[in-house]
């Protein structure tokens, strides 16, 4: 389980997030929405104990993270961070064996299991046909389903995901969400990720933390969390809500300058 | 070819390139009476060339090329700059300017590696210290730091040409381009190199994660911090010991590295052997042609590792097929 205790985090001149106190429960996939730079990657990069808090405190099984070791927590939680390297001297099949990293036994090589686990992860992402290839000669989207292969080839108890559709074309965006709410559902991990897409968020996630502006936030499920009038504010643009079949859509209320197609 | 064979193919031309330089130079000698040389030390002329001359000179390049190539290869991927060498903390400069003052009052050999010791460490530090005092540090701000100060240096550097009467200024010349004719005991190096390799290795994997930023190899579960100070010191150290053998030999730092990567060897913990043995080797043989091949004429090393380096690299990737790593 991972737990926030009045979590402050803030840049000089400006509170992002104040007295946030949440219990992520395993099972849980949380969707964390807010406007650019209200403070979503921060809490991530805060959750997974790659950045101090101002105040307050991050616990993972009733242990402080600043306190475990990083190959510790390497074991238990996986980051997808927003921007990741786009320079690797490596090939593709490397670049994904590295997410074996934290549980390598060995110094000078990987254990038959790592491989049979990065080998699975590349064929789940259709990278079987690239593995050789340079990771740098990838296409965005291709750098982007590897960096999601080494992820989940790292097996973590916590998902921690900055903007993972990112690049990706429709089928490996609805993929990846899948195979999160497998993880979460039948594997008991926790997920929670950075999104942009409410129908994607409201489909996929059942936690939703909403960051305003000026350290403000709200916590909920998706009948509390997601109304229009709510996301209207979030986002400081109109919504409005569509019903389709048993799904309700929020889509961008229509200014002025759109197309007028006849 | 597997990774193995491929570093028995390095060993096999490092040893060669050994081989090469006790045989060439102003009196060539033959491998069998080289071998003969080697088994049965002492008496004849041809003993004495291979064991007071050539051996020392030939270990000497094979320890400072290695020095540089280990140097290299750590400073590229702790700064995640393909550009990155081993002179990058000013070490270079710093040191020249301490060899150079020596040579400029007149100090004696010994005088002089102390005092381009010192310059070294002096210059290194001041860059270490300067990008770590502004407290959350990161490379870029190393490199810039590390390129200024080396601006720096080198405006001191050329006031003190300016300055030394011209009978000095050909010495300081030979030895700015990186010339082995002064290097001395190579024992001390391969030492150097020995314990250096062995600190480095067990940190190759770790280094094949710092390659994805310092970020995202915390997540990894690197202690990136303590690690890339281990590291940065081991860079310094090889680069200073290589200066204080060789003078500033250029491009064998930087183009080693790339040219064992291309070779196929990105994962570091293939990469640190092939870069020491491809350095040792480029080196020797760039050292062996420089001594012998206008004999008596002896040129500073440095120049034909320039002449060299670059059209290998250019040639490297020209033909570089960016789809296939392997």
């Amino acid at each position: 389980m991972l737990r926030t205790d009045g979590l402050r985090l803030a840049y000089p001149g400006q509170t992002l997030i104040d007295g946030l106190s949440i219990e992520f429960q395993p099972g849980q996939v949380w969707a964390m929405l807010g406007r650019n730079g209200s403070g979503k990657s921060t809490l991530l990069h805060a959750l997974a104990a790659l950045r101090q808090p101002e105040a307050g405190s991050v616990m993972l099984h009733d242990a402080l993270v600043g306190n475990v070791s990083r190959r510790a927590l390497g074991r238990q939680i996986g980051v997808l961070l927003q921007e990741e390297t786009r320079e690797f001297w490596g090939s593709v099949r490397d670049y994904v064996l590295l997410g074996r990293y934290p549980h390598a036994r060995s110094l000078f090589g990987w254990s038959a299991e790592d491989e049979r686990i990065a080998e699975n992860e590349i064929e789940a992402w259709h990278l079987a046909g690239l593995c050789n290839r340079s990771f740098a000669s990838l296409s965005g989207g291709e750098r982007q389903r590897a960096r999601v292969a080494a992820l989940f080839a790292q097996r973590p108890a916590v998902y921690l995901l900055d903007e993972p559709l990112q690049h990706l074309d429709l089928a490996h965006q609805v993929a990846v969400l899948e195979r999160l709410s497998i993880e979460a559902r039948n594997g008991g991990a926790i997920v929670v990720m950075v999104l942009h897409d409410l129908l994607f968020a409201a489909r996929y996630c059942n936690r939703f933390l909403l960051l305003f502006t000026e350290g403000r936030f709200s916590v909920g499920p998706a009948d509390e969390a997601l109304t229009a009038e709510h996301l209207g504010e979030l986002y400081g643009f109109p919504l409005v809500l569509v019903e389709a079949g048993s799904e309700r859509l929020f889509l961008p209320a229509r200014r002025s300058g759109g197309m007028t197609h006849v | 070819m597997s990774r193995a064979a491929g570093i028995v193919l390095l060993s096999l031309i490092a040893v060669i390139s050994v081989v090469a330089g006790l045989a060439a130079g102003s009196v060539p000698i033959t491998i069998a009476k080289l071998f003969y040389a080697l088994v049965q030390p002492g008496g004849d002329a041809v003993s004495d060339i291979v064991w007071k001359l050539r051996l020392p000179r030939v270990l000497a390049a094979f320890s400072c090329g290695a020095l540089l190539a280990l140097a290299g290869t750590l400073m590229q991927v702790l700064l995640r700059n393909p550009l990155a060498d081993p002179y990058v903390f000013g070490i270079s400069g710093g040191a020249a300017l301490g060899v150079m003052f020596g040579m400029l009052v007149g100090a004696r050999a010994f005088a002089q590696t102390g005092l381009g010791l010192a310059g070294a460490v002096t210059a290194s530090a001041l860059v270490f210290g300067l990008s770590l005092r502004a407290g959350n540090w990161n490379p870029y701000r190393l490199l810039l730091t590390g390129v200024v100060v080396a601006a720096g240096l080198n405006a001191l550097l050329s006031l003190i040409l300016v300055l030394a009467p011209q009978t000095a200024v050909k010495g300081m010349l030979y030895w700015l381009m990186g010339d082995l004719g002064y290097a001395g005991n190579p024992l001390p190096a391969f030492a150097v190199l020995a314990v250096l390799f062995v600190v480095a290795m067990p940190f190759a994997a770790a280094m094949n994660v710092l390659a994805l930023g310092r970020m995202k190899a915390r997540s990894l579960g690197v202690a990136v911090g303590s690690i890339e100070l281990l590291l940065f010191g081991v860079a310094a150290v090889a680069a200073v010991t290589a200066v204080l053998i060789g003078g500033t030999v250029g491009f064998v730092g930087l183009i080693v590295p790339h040219l064992v990567r291309l070779m196929g060897f990105a994962d570091h913990r293939w990469l640190l052997p092939g870069s020491v043995l491809v350095g040792g080797g480029f080196l020797t043989l760039a050292d062996t042609v420089a001594r012998s091949a206008w004999a008596p004429l002896q040129f500073p090393v440095g120049v034909l590792t320039a002449l060299l380096g670059v059209p290998i690299l250019l040639l490297l990737l020209a033909r570089r097929n960016n789809d296939v790593a392997h």
